[in-house]
């Protein structure tokens, strides 16, 4: 529902927003402007079905059935970075936008379904370090220019985790569906648990399968086989089953993930405290293990070092090595900033910010390699509320 | 004080619903003609029967707009985010029982988890250009189980009817569907996920906690509950 604001409320959001947009103007962020509908098949091929819970959705006019479907902006930087692209990719820009998006909630949530988003993105920075502070540094500026109070701002780097994937003695294939699954915990944790436990031994159905295509003329082994069971109907293929039997064939034969590895993973995404003290505990835990992962922790430290120069006492700032997991485009630093009062957080109100780097999503997006992408939002809604401009 | 009853206006669970009732000490005859979806109800002081069709009843008692109802637990889950606040389930009545099930083409021999639907949904995208398709009318209840089961790479296509016939006319890869028997998958060259189990539904009875329901009707709710105690809300 659309909040109605009239007399002080609205001259208090205005006034929020104007400020907001005034300190992003002044650190060189373009204003941009999006529709607020858009084509859902983008936003669906690149979040997943989930997000298809949480988003407005309503078939579009004039198309084929629901190949049209619309949907309602959930965020700007899906927006913002198509536009970017329709302009080409290989070029620095940076954007600010605002304006409201559109989230279904649960039943019974008082959480609302439309609220404001300013915020800015800072594609084609070959410097990460350097980007990441200056987004979170601008955020926390507009934040004190809007008229925030206290806030505590608490960050994460999903890069750790996958360095760690890459660098661990593992099958690629094994690799690769860590990776795949890293935004779902549970599911991520079953991987590693089987991979600890090794292969089991595979049934009948599936044995017969793998030695049809490990063996001679495995198409037509498999051929033979798949037909029997059933008629071969829809888009997918013979050769593709092949492709699949082989790929179980190999898992049959991979090593178990030694249980030691395991504990690192697990370990390693359990680290939790001041930023200082994390980086020196990822530091002792891999040396400790013999496996390397410095340039992941390099980038860490320089982003520290960025930090610290953009004036925001970096070594002390909460950090969380699983944070930022439920939120499937980012991919590196991650960042939240809630409001605090004088007994600590305010778990009543939503986060007043949040940002991150989300390289690899550009490439999905269509650029031809992963372009440096990094942004944040302020919900100027929530800000007011914090600070008790509204009940 | 009148007690509303929501009846599915048509097919076996009506009549099944009927018998139910009957067996509660509660005869249900319907008036007029076969179009007019009207009963009375005779045995139960106050007690209105008002047919809807059984997709309508969840939302009915959702609302408080009926105090009690009939339909399939499937449809009471898929049809109200939330439901359990709302609606409670009083009895499982023994009858309309279907399962919620994921099928795929049985000629897809590398495939008998959910963990393999996912690795082949991965593979799929590459090749094809697209997630695997699944066609359902059970959007929530698919969404939330697929979710439960790590799978990605998928997107839900809308089927209202005839899912079963859509891996093979190409306008889905699999389905998540209500069978009754595994008859109508194997005619349309599916099996079952071996760990594809959505729902197992049946018919149930249902409270409306939204409906102000009164002190006597909650007698009589009592009375052909068969005496046993009223769930709480």
């Amino acid at each position: 529902m659309t909040p109605v604001r009239q007399g002080a409320d609205h001259a208090a959001i205005e006034t929020a927003l104007a400020a907001i947009a005034a300190t992003f103007a002044e650190a060189g962020y373009a204003p941009v402007t999006t529709g607020h509908l858009f084509e859902a098949e983008t936003l669906i091929d690149l979040y997943g079905e989930d997000i298809r819970a949480r988003a407005f959705l309503f078939p579009g006019i004039g198309g084929p059935g629901g190949s049209d479907e619309m949907c309602l902006r959930p965020d700007f930087t899906v927006p913002v970075v198509r536009a970017h692209s329709a302009r080409g990719w290989d070029r620095a820009a940076r954007y600010a936008y605002q304006g409201p998006v559109f989230r279904r909630q649960d039943p019974g949530s008082t959480r609302p379904t439309e609220y404001l988003q300013a915020g800015i993105e800072n594609l084609g920075d070959p410097d990460a370090a350097v980007a990441d502070a200056e987004v979170l540094a601008l955020i926390r500026r507009a934040l004190e220019a809007a008229g925030a109070g206290p806030i505590e701002i608490s960050t994460g780097d999903l890069g750790i985790a996958f360095a760690l994937l890459d660098a661990l003695p593992m099958p690629p294939r094994r690799c690769h569906q860590l990776r795949r699954h890293f935004w779902r915990p549970a599911r991520f944790h079953e991987l590693v648990e089987e991979a600890v436990a090794g292969p089991s031994a595979p049934g009948a159905t599936r044995a017969r399968l793998i030695a049809a295509a490990t063996g001679p003329e495995p198409d037509r082994a498999v051929a033979v086989l798949a037909e029997a069971a059933g008629q071969p109907i829809g888009l997918r293929e013979v050769d593709e089953i092949t492709a699949r039997a082989r790929a179980l064939a190999e898992a049959a034969g991979e090593p178990p993930m030694p249980a030691e590895h395991a504990e690192l993973i697990e370990t390693a995404l359990s680290i939790k405290g001041p930023a200082g003290n994390a980086l020196a505990r990822l530091r002792a835990l891999t040396d400790a293990a013999g496996v390397d992962i410095t340039p992941a922790l390099d980038r860490f430290e320089a982003r520290l070092e960025a930090l610290d120069q953009a004036g925001l006492d970096a070594a002390r700032m909460p950090f969380d090595a699983a944070f930022g997991r439920n939120l499937e485009y980012y991919e590196g630093f991650v960042f939240e900033v809630t409001a605090r009062d004088g007994s600590g957080a305010r778990p009543d109100l939503p986060p007043l910010a949040g940002g991150g780097r989300y390289d690899a999503m550009t490439q999905r997006l269509g650029a031809a390699r992963p372009i440096p992408a990094v942004g944040g939002m302020i919900r100027p809604e929530a800000l007011l509320a914090a600070s008790g401009e509204r009940p | 004080m009148t007690l509303t009853l929501a009846l599915p206006s048509k097919g076996r669970i009506q009549a099944e619903t009927i018998a139910w009732f009957a067996g509660h000490g509660v005869e249900i005859a319907r008036t007029g003609d076969a179009r007019q979806y009207a009963a009375r109800a005779e045995g139960a002081a106050g007690l209105e029967i008002v047919m809807l069709p059984a997709g309508e009843i969840p939302g009915a008692l959702a609302e408080g707009r009926v105090d009690m109802g009939v339909t399939g637990e499937d449809l009471i889950r898929e049809r109200v985010p939330g439901w359990a606040d709302r609606i409670s389930i009083a009895r499982q009545l023994g009858f309309g029982h279907a399962d919620l099930v994921v099928a795929v083409p049985a000629f897809w021999i590398d495939v008998e988890r959910m963990a393999d639907l996912d690795a082949v949904a991965e593979a799929f995208r590459a090749r094809h250009g697209h997630g695997l398709r699944i066609a359902t009318k059970y959007h929530n209840l698919t969404r939330a189980f697929f979710q439960a089961k790590g799978v990605a790479d998928y997107r839900l296509i809308d089927s209202q009817g005839a899912t079963e016939a859509g891996p093979m006319n190409q306008s889905c890869e699999a389905i998540a569907d209500i069978t009754s028997s595994g008859e109508t998958l194997r005619a349309n060259h599916l099996k079952l996920v071996e760990d594809g189990l959505i729902l197992q539904s049946h018919a149930v009875l249902c409270l409306s906690k939204t409906a102000e329901i009164g002190a006597q009707s909650r007698e009589t709710i009592d009375r052909i509950l068969g005496g046993d105690a009223t769930p709480s809300g």
